[in-house]
């Protein structure tokens, strides 16, 4: 079978609104999953026993399991189990928000420990209460070392929405597939796809390059 | 009238006793020197007079204040009570001006012209007025410690801690900062210094307490002490000490 690029000019409307809902999932999912992420990561690094707890069984809960699993036990065991029913669309992004939290979490302990002793001593030795040392000083240290590995797991997020294939969300992934199994233009179809998940990858590594260029690491 | 008292105060690091039974008291204006071999408890004993270590027994009061009296008043008694650390410890991503202006805005919540009026006035009164918009990065240490002392005084303390402020620095930028230290002590501030500075002791000190296993071994007037010390484990300290 020859090939045949102009396919792809055909078809490149659908994947563009497969690449939307892809872009959709994946920011409204890392928006929520910083929140909690940053909520878990605090509760492992400054949280008392029992919050340290939670958030520990938490992020290994998570950290040890796929996330096509993670996505499944949403979408069809959650029903059964609690009698909440979801659809795709909103089990796809609370997979990403609970997927990448747990992996945020851990990043931002890092990056939160890895601020020197001496300045949460030094803030908290001229009167300040804890909570105000962590957010006007141990935080925007801790927000410079925090860019390079959340723009990776940004990344990972990214192509984690391609499985959501499994419970049929019309994300890129998703779409290739439906039209391939049309046409069975596969070369071109699954070039087509690459180059559109590499133009969004691209796109997130320039951000976050730039961002990291503005702030000096301290 | 005493600033600060030990009432046989303890601390335990797990089985580990770094200050035990330690009875003293500080009255206002001394200027307190605190020697002693490294594990002595020098250091912790300072660090508890701020609350960054927890006494784990007997009490110890700093201005009216118990630092076993709960997380507010502990705030209270650190506004109270500055601390200027070895390693400066400034905000790296704060100017200087900004580090000291950080107290009075955050802590004692003056406006941000009000606070950087009180910054520009102590980083003159620590001869760094001019570099008052470079990071701490762009200082030297003895430029650093300066700032620090500048950003402790700026909360308005009554009394000042030092632990070991020039031992991270060269010789020759020492001197920039005892004579900053010497300075503050001609202008009545209480002060509790842990040093190696056996000069600095003998020209600024009013008293001079030698520490050994946790207790206090030696109080006593420095220039006395230190010429004539009062027993063989405190001679023999002070000749590695000079």
């Amino acid at each position: 079978m020859e090939t045949d690029w102009s396919v792809i000019f055909d078809y490149l409307p659908a994947l563009l609104a497969g690449a939307k809902t892809t872009v959709y999932i994946t920011i409204l999912g890392l928006v929520g999953g910083m929140v909690l992420g940053t909520l878990a990561g605090l509760m492992r690094a400054y949280g008392g026993w029992l919050l340290n707890a939670i958030a520990f069984v938490y992020i290994e809960a998570i950290r040890g399991t796929p996330i096509v699993v993670q996505v499944m036990f949403l979408y069809f065991a959650l029903p059964v189990l609690a009698d909440i029913r979801i659809d795709p669309m909103s089990a796809a992004i609370l997979a990403i928000v609970v997927n990448a939290g747990a992996y945020i979490a851990e990043i931002v302990r890092g990056a939160f420990l890895s601020i020197s002793k001496g300045l949460t001593e030094a803030g908290l030795a001229i009167g300040l209460p804890h909570w105000k040392v962590l957010l006007y000083i141990v935080g925007p240290l801790a927000f410079r070392r925090l860019i390079p590995p959340l723009g990776n797991q940004f990344i990972v997020s990214l192509k984690d929405t391609s499985l959501f294939i499994v419970i049929g969300v019309g994300e890129l992934t998703r779409t290739g597939q439906e039209i391939m199994a049309s046409n069975f233009r596969a070369v071109e179809i699954w070039t087509a796809v690459a180059i559109i998940y590499l133009i969004m990858t691209g796109t997130l590594t320039l951000i976050l390059r730039v961002t990291e260029k503005r702030m000096k690491i301290l | 009238m005493s600033i600060i008292e030990f009432r046989q105060t303890s601390k335990h690091f797990g089985p580990l006793k770094v200050l035990d039974h330690v009875d003293l008291s500080i009255d206002e204006g001394e200027v307190v020197v605190l020697i002693g071999p490294s594990g002595s408890g020098k250091s912790t004993l300072l660090r508890c007079i701020n609350g960054l270590e927890t006494i784990t027994g007997g009490d110890l009061i700093v201005d009216g204040l118990s630092v076993t009296g709960g997380k507010k008043q502990l705030r209270e008694i650190r506004q109270e009570a500055g601390m200027v650390f070895q390693q400066f410890n400034l905000f790296p991503q704060l100017t200087a001006l900004e580090n000291v202006a950080f107290g009075p805005r955050k802590v004692r919540n003056l406006s941000k012209e009000q606070a950087e009026e009180v910054a520009i006035d102590l980083l003159d009164k620590v001869g760094l007025a001019e570099k008052a918009g470079h990071y701490p990065a762009e200082l030297s240490g003895g430029q650093q410690q300066r700032v620090a002392i500048a950003r402790a005084l700026a909360v308005k303390p009554k009394v000042m801690l030092f632990d070991e402020p020039t031992s991270a620095l060269d010789p020759e930028l020492k001197q920039e900062v005892l004579n900053v230290m010497r300075q503050l002590a001609t202008e009545g501030m209480t002060m509790v210094v842990v040093t190696h500075e056996m000069n600095f002791a003998k020209q600024v000190g009013t008293r001079l307490i030698f520490m050994e296993h946790g207790k206090i071994a030696v109080d006593g007037h420095p220039r006395e002490v230190i010429d004539t010390p009062p027993n063989d484990r405190m001679k023999d300290f002070l000749q590695h000490v000079e």
